[in-house]
């Protein structure tokens, strides 16, 4: 067991966890913070990206006890006053989202994204989001929506 | 008010997906929650021995160790297959015990075995490394096309054969073959697929040991279907007893259209331990027993004319169907698959033939299109191959062949209500600029590069129904839907429908319907699914259903309500009825300026008399209330078209096969949301798209599963893509007052052949799904030396 430390979406939190506990489960199961989602066992899936320190990660495959001290931001961290993130504004504008298991990771990676390039092609868009398996959108209106909120941000 | 029908409305369900708010059936727990890990097999065929459960048992934090053996005793029954098909010898399919735990023998690596519940996963997950399982293990069946020649994996069951089923004449077929100039065969392989819903299945069963109520919350497409079947065929609780909530539900695809094992288990263990199970698959684990998809073994021939008329097909296919027949494993083969066949074109004479097998390998059932990807994959090859050694255009020799007037009576079943194939066909060549091909071609060849275009016309029936129709064709259940109209007393509404969405958008698509027909404020419009406790019984989210017979429900409750508002705004209004017109969320009085809302009807429907400034008295008769119910069984299936056209761009050196320019023209009849729809078209082409470049399930001779990650299996990614260009026609449906069509597994269904016939117009020679770059590369290089040889 290990006494982490993290500041989660602007709150400070102080937990005794198991030594293997992953990030993922650490905000799911500890935290319930449900909005982070798991969809592989391999990190190949993306739907558990979040931002650590501002940048994004796959959070399954992220020690919690190694990110002591970080700050660590969800898709439930993006709202803020009750109004969505550009990012997430776009996604529901141009209809990048169906079922929506993906979309948390597709989100979180998609600002990081945003956060090196500040307006990138179809093709950088493509190749960045190449982590983030979505089965539903056919990932066109997922471009369409990056570049939109590029235009916000 | 402007008619929300065809809008571009924004998502309603969206907010809460995109925030990260939504409910999955993995973001569930309870008090007391225990948590459920399964014993599977590690063998594709084995005998059970012994189980030895003993040191399991006694385990950190272990609850309960459940067998086959337990469930036996408990009188547990089995899965069932929900389709029976006769053979063409008038026999009854074959089909195996499939018990939720088994005791005797394992027939697929991921069958199972035992389950072990505890306090936590992690000690659920070590405790299952405990049970120890003895095994006899036994030389496993698994190709399709040897499976008849193969020892039988069950006793009463000779050459693995489930049915062999027919479609068609086989003499009319012999008699147009024997007339023909030519006749083009090919054979083909249609890919064995993992449906990999992004969402891995789930489920959480909490048993009040009071009420004797279980609660199941589980990944569903078709929450009442579970309820039923885990009723009336594994008799775990009455239906009364059992409510089944498929909350968000993260993609079907097919894959969670009926209950599993795994729900059966942790319901009839939550009641013998008297506390909530919960399971939730891992990736791995969805691989191994999530049913697949497609797995066929096809020969077929197409009889043509040298005009390039087309006089005669046949389809003889092998159908794997897995250890198990799944629910809807045996008519996703026959009927969804062979009438389909013979493609969007008269043909005077065909059958097809199939036989499906067992191996041992996971379930094999419905996955996006089920079936008519297969067919059309069939027929579109063979039509492409016969233009070229016909020396025909490929759009010319479809149009050749296009029926024109409509009704059109279809060879093996189906008369075909609408469309307009030439109409479409054209349009798409139009956007695909089908006259600039060759240019692109050249500058392709120019950059060391080699081009090839595909085409697919397609048509697919959907919308499966009606009940009586299907149930004498062997269906075990109804394919009719429900819709309830409840209006509250301040006006808003709520609408339960019996389908279910997950991710279809029917939050927003349904509530579009319902807001045109009733008049009331989009924002004022619930959708309620996914509840058994809630809705009415209903048949759920699969085959491109939900609107056309969910959507037609709720336009028939709506009419029921608009029925009684007119006679109690009548009264209100103290004219006749006869004199009242119902416009816009208004019931009006002609020629006058009196009227009522929709509103004030419900209102008084829920406050009927006299209070202060309210008068509402009812008419003589009528109830209180404005809530209004349908159950809608469409007079056919409904039939979307389309035509495709792919351009893929090979790079010789490497065999990586990229999707150049990609043009869907679909006629889908009347569009609801043109949003929702141009999503379910991208989705369903990158999943099309996927099986033809990508995709492949792997089992090796000993039926172990070798791509069971995704390390392993090929998903398609984001950068696999161009952006495709989308074009629609419209021939309305007529089968259903909204005139729609289904628009959920067309680009699936079309995407394979049109982007093989691609690659096999660059490579000029036949290929197989998947046309990996091993694949391409290595039919380049034969290429190259022939060219060679030919200077």
């Amino acid at each position: 067991m290990k006494k982490i430390t993290l500041e989660v979406n602007g709150k400070k939190v102080s937990k005794e966890v198991p030594d293997h506990t992953v990030l993922s489960v650490f905000l799911r199961e500890v935290l319930n913070l449900t909005g982070t989602h798991v969809g592989c066992d391999t990190s190949q899936c993306g739907a558990c990206v979040v931002h650590a320190d501002g940048k994004s990660i796959k959070s399954c495959t992220a020690l919690a006890a190694d990110l002591d001290g970080s700050k660590v931001t969800t898709i439930e961290g993006l709202v803020s006053n009750g109004k969505m993130h550009p990012m997430q504004e776009a996604f529901k504008k141009l209809h990048g989202l169906q079922c929506g298991f993906c979309t948390p990771g597709m989100v979180m990676s998609a600002i990081d994204l945003l956060k090196h390039k500040k307006n990138p092609s179809d093709k950088e868009i493509r190749d960045w989001l190449e982590g983030n398996i979505c089965r539903c959108t056919g990932y066109q209106n997922i471009v369409a929506a990056v570049k939109e909120a590029a235009t916000k941000m | 008010m402007a008619s929300l029908v065809g809008s571009r409305v924004e998502r309603k369900e969206d907010k809460k997906l995109l925030t990260g708010r939504g409910k999955y059936t993995a973001d569930v727990t309870f008090a007391h929650q225990t948590y459920a890990y399964f014993v599977r097999s590690p063998h594709a065929r084995a005998q059970i021995k012994n189980v030895d459960i003993s040191k399991a048992k006694k385990a950190s934090g272990v609850v309960a160790v459940l067998t086959g053996k337990d469930i036996a005793n408990d009188k547990i029954g089995g899965l069932i297959a929900g389709w029976r098909i006769k053979s063409e010898d008038g026999s009854d399919m074959k089909v195996p015990a499939h018990p939720p735990l088994a005791s005797e023998s394992v027939n697929y690596v991921g069958d199972h075995v035992a389950v072990v519940i505890a306090e936590s996963l992690d000690e659920a997950r070590n405790a299952a490394e405990l049970v120890k399982v003895d095994y006899k293990v036994l030389k496993a069946v698994v190709k399709t096309d040897e499976a008849m020649k193969s020892d039988s994996i069950y006793k009463d069951i000779p050459k693995n054969l489930c049915f062999d089923w027919l479609l068609g004449d086989r003499a009319k077929v012999k008699e147009a073959f024997d007339s023909a100039d030519k006749i083009i065969k090919v054979d083909l392989i249609n890919n064995r697929l993992v449906p990999n819903a992004m969402e891995p299945r789930a489920a959480n069963a909490d048993y009040n040991p009071s009420t004797e109520e279980i609660t199941l919350y589980t990944t569903s497409q078709n929450p009442h279907l579970a309820r039923i079947i885990i009723s009336a065929f594994n008799g775990v609780a009455p239906e009364n007893k059992l409510r089944v909530i498929a909350p968000d539900v993260g993609g079907g695809f097919g894959s969670k259209i009926y209950p599993y094992a795994e729900e059966v288990v942790c319901s009839w263990a939550s009641k013998k331990i008297e506390r909530p199970v919960k399971w939730v698959a891992d990736r791995t684990e969805s691989f191994l027993s999530d049913c697949h998809g497609r797995d066929h073994v096809t020969h077929a021939e197409l009889a043509v004319k040298s005009d390039g008329t087309f006089l005669g097909f046949k389809n003889e296919t092998i159908a794997n169907i897995g250890a198990y027949a799944s629910v809807f494993a045996t008519v996703t083969p026959t009927y969804l698959f062979g009438p389909c066949a013979t493609g969007v074109y008269k043909m005077p004479a065909a059958y097809s033939n199939v036989k499906a097998v067992f191996t041992n390998t996971a379930p094999v059932d419905a996955y996006r299109g089920a079936g008519r990807p297969e067919a059309t994959y069939t027929i579109e090859v063979l039509v492409e191959k016969a233009a070229r050694e016909l020396g025909m255009d490929p759009a010319e020799i479809r149009m050749k062949n296009f029926p024109t007037e409509f009704p059109f009576q279809q060879t093996l079943v189906h008369s075909v209500d609408s469309g307009d194939y030439n109409a479409g066909l054209k349009k798409a060549m139009e956007v695909a600029d089908y006259k600039g091909f060759e240019k692109r071609r050249k500058d392709s060849e120019a950059n060391g590069k080699i081009r090839g275009i595909g085409f697919c016309t397609y048509f697919e029936a959907c919308g499966i129904a009606p009940s009586a129709v299907v149930m004498s064709l062997g269906c075990g259940i109804g394919l009719w839907e429900s819709a309830e109209v409840r209006f509250n007393p301040t006006g808003n509404v709520t609408v339960f429908t019996g389908s279910h969405s997950h991710g279809q958008g029917h939050d927003t698509t349904f509530a579009q319907i319902a807001a045109d027909q009733l008049g009331v404020p989009l924002e004022n419009i619930e959708i309620s699914h996914g509840d058994t406790d809630k809705g009415p019984f209903g048949y759920g989210t699969y085959g491109s259903r939900s609107l056309t017979v969910g959507g037609t429900a709720i336009v028939k409750a709506c009419e029921k309500i608009i029925a009684k508002g007119k006679k109690v705004a009548a009264k209100m209004l103290e004219v006749n009825e006869s004199d009242v017109e119902f416009k816009d969320g208004e019931f009006i009085v002609a020629k006058s300026n009196q009227k009522k809302t929709i509103g004030e009807v419900a209102f008084a429907c829920y406050l009927p008399g006299t209070y202060g400034e309210v008068k509402s008295p009812l008419p003589e008769g009528e109830e209180p209330g404005l809530k209004e119910s349908s159950f809608f069984d469409p007079g056919n299936f409904s039939f979307p078209a389309g035509s495709h056209i792919c351009e893929v761009e090979i790079d010789p050196d490497t065999g990586t096969t990229e999707v150049a320019k990609y043009t869907a023209v679909d006629d889908f009849g009347t569009i609801i949301n043109p949003l929702i729809v141009e999503g379910q078209v991208h989705g369903g082409l990158v999943q099309g798209i996927g099986q033809a470049l990508y995709e492949n399930c792997h089992y090796d001779d000993s039926g172990q599963l070798v791509t069971a990650s995704y390390m392993d299996y090929t998903m398609p990614r984001a950068d696999n893509f161009p952006e495709f260009k989308l074009g629609f026609t419209c021939t309305p449906a007529t089968s259903n007052p909204l005139g729609t069509k289904g628009c959920g597994e067309a680009g699936a269904i079309a995407s394979p052949p049109a982007v093989m016939n691609a690659v096999m117009n660059a490579l000029d020679t036949d290929i197989s799904m998947p046309a990996t770059a091993e694949k391409v590369w290595k039919a380049c290089q034969k290429m190259k030396k022939s060219n060679s040889k030919a200077a």
